[in-house]
């Protein structure tokens, strides 16, 4: 069973989230998903051996449709949700760093 | 046959469809007790006043044409908002949807509107569906109409105090671990949970998607059915909806309880946190189907004692997952920062609520490299126990019988600085929702402080029909209650 979750493990997890946090933020995490992860203690420390994972309640393999095209939304109504919109796509910040 | 509010679906769309009530005065009518009665309780985060008044006119012309507008005519339903709402506001009760408006409806409000039903607004809940008191709303919370200073559950608490208040007798709420049933109890009224698959998830903005499920609020028994059976149905646009032959809830209601096998449940009925005054009421609600020819035992499912803490690793994990689309990108709020990094971080740092950013982490955590196996894996092998303990229990028993909820409805702010007694709300109603099988809860009686208490009656996987049945035979036992 894992150790307790630290403060160090709480701002890499925010990190890997995409969730900026403050050093407040992370002191309140650290000890509340501590808690909630030594009530989980009982399930960790479980023997499961040879237990097959559930992943999902229905016994559902791939569903396939006729490869016929269908309408799709109304482009206009999608893009007037955006919050930045140049020439009918999502306009977006930079990706990549200065053009050489 | 009444039709005013306070009045059952099953009266409303009988005098609608009879003529003895126009869809129109239906709909003023609630809107009306909304006004009056909204700014106390706050059940909506977005009324439609407009829309339900163009919905009840067509509907009224509709019936002077000589057409039949279906089974809910001039019905009105709240809507919990995180059921898409095309062209009208949606926003999980977080500040990073506030103001969008979906471009499609959810396959469940298309099926209520084609059954004749009239949607008056759209419900406050816990942000993104995440609590058990609806405090987590970014709107404020909602006040549980039997008394103003207790929380009406969470996280559809909207939903089930609109149908408590009176606003309208029906309402659709979601239910991931328990967020139908809860707040149903603790508002005094009737919810369902379906089996997974059985109702469609098209349009329902994702929490936890191996878990999710849309279903019905109502003041009855009959009601509760009449919704789900609208509802229901196999759909193409989710591809976890079920086919084939699906079950009816309203098949077996006038069936009563008598040579049914019912067993209440040893280690929910025992479960932490269990008030006194509920586990009575649990056990008067057996009593009275002993007394009424079932056969009523105790029954163990060991491993249900396992399921918060695995739901409390697999839903956060799932959710982590499903909540990364929220990324200021295509739609929702952005706070634009120097490049792509910096803007997902500030607009998710910005946009979700202190409960949101807890389960992001704690899903993230439980899945994250070096952890995964012993949280999240080991959090699914717990799902595969309690399903076969529960297959177990099903070879010998018709239904399960337990508490709802551990206590009557609590004080608002009594649980919001300790987030794991929040959870802990949800330890009778999470074993049924990591199953995939169908729960639903019926008032039966009231507890501490004259406060409603719940019975949560438990079937298989598609055991709609005799969970309901046992539901109607409940009710009509049940002690009538009086209201605060």
């Amino acid at each position: 069973m894992p150790g307790r979750i630290t403060h160090d493990d709480v701002a890499h997890v925010a990190r890997l989230a995409r969730l900026d946090v403050t050093e407040a933020e992370i002191e309140m995490f650290t000890e509340q998903l501590g808690a909630v992860l030594a009530h989980a203690a009982d399930v960790a420390s479980l023997d499961t051996t040879g237990v097959p994972e559930t992943a999902h309640p229905l016994p559902l393999s791939n569903v396939l449709r006729p490869d016929v095209p269908t309408p799709s939304l109304e482009r206009d109504e999608v893009l007037a949700q955006a919050p930045s919109v140049d020439d009918g796509r999502f306009r977006v910040p930079r990706i990549l760093g200065e053009a050489p | 046959m009444s039709a005013a509010p306070g009045a059952t679906a099953v009266d409303v769309a009988a005098a609608v469809r009879s003529g003895q009530r126009s869809a129109a005065d239906v709909v003023d009518d609630h809107l009306a007790e909304i006004e009056a009665g909204e700014p106390q309780i706050h059940a909506f985060n977005h009324v439609m006043a407009d829309r339900a008044r163009a919905a009840a006119a067509e509907i009224d012309r509709r019936l002077a044409a000589g057409e039949d507008p279906g089974p809910l005519a001039g019905v009105p339903v709240a809507l919990k908002d995180n059921l898409c709402t095309r062209g009208v506001p949606t926003t999980c009760s977080s500040r990073i949807l506030e103001g969008w408006l979906p471009p499609y409806d959810a396959t469940v409000v298309v099926r209520l509107r084609r059954a004749g039903a009239v949607a008056v607004g759209k419900t406050n809940l816990d942000e993104f569906a995440m609590g058990s008191s609806t405090e987590n709303s970014a709107f404020g919370p909602t006040r549980n109409p039997r008394d103003r200073g207790r929380v009406p559950g969470g996280s559809s608490g909207g939903s089930a105090a609109a149908v408590a208040a009176g606003f309208a007798p029906l309402a659709l709420g979601t239910d991931t671990g328990g967020s139908i049933r809860q707040p149903a109890a603790l508002c005094g009224v009737v919810g369902a949970k379906p089996t997974y698959g059985l109702v469609s998830r098209y349009g329902l903005i994702a929490f936890a998607s191996s878990l999710d499920q849309v279903g019905p609020f109502a003041t009855t028994v009959a009601d509760a059915a009449l919704l789900l059976d609208v509802i229901a149905g196999h759909d193409p646009l989710d591809s976890t909806s079920l086919d084939g032959d699906l079950p009816s809830a309203r098949a077996r209601l006038d069936g009563g309880p008598e040579g049914l096998r019912v067993g209440v449940v040893t280690e929910l009925s025992n479960a932490e946190g269990i008030a006194s005054d509920v586990r009575s009421r649990v056990q008067a609600a057996a009593d009275a189907l002993a007394a009424g020819g079932a056969k009523v035992e105790e029954v163990s499912v060991p491993a249900a004692v396992y399921g918060l803490s695995a739901y409390y690793l697999i839903a956060p994990a799932e959710a982590s997952s499903n909540l990364s689309r929220y990324d200021g990108v295509r739609y929702g709020l952005r706070v634009a920062g120097p490049d792509i990094t910096s803007t997902y971080g500030a607009t998710r740092a910005a946009g979700f609520g202190p409960e949101v950013k807890r389960r992001i982490m704690l899903g993230t955590y439980a899945l994250s490299a070096g952890y995964y196996d012993a949280y999240y894996g080991q959090a699914q092998r717990v799902r595969t126990l309690i399903i076969r303990d529960f297959e177990t229990a099903y070879a010998s028993f018709d239904v399960l019988l337990s508490p709802t909820t551990p206590t009557v409805a609590f004080e608002l702010g009594a649980k919001t600085s300790d987030p794991l007694s929040m959870y802990l709300s949800d330890v009778c109603t999470i074993p049924s929702s990591l199953a995939g099988h169908p729960a639903m809860t019926v008032p039966f009686g009231t507890g501490a402080d004259g406060l409603p208490v719940g019975v949560q009656i438990l079937a298989p996987a598609l055991g709609e029909t005799v969970m309901f049945q046992v539901a109607a035979a409940l009710e009509a036992v049940a002690p009538k209650e009086v209201q605060a």
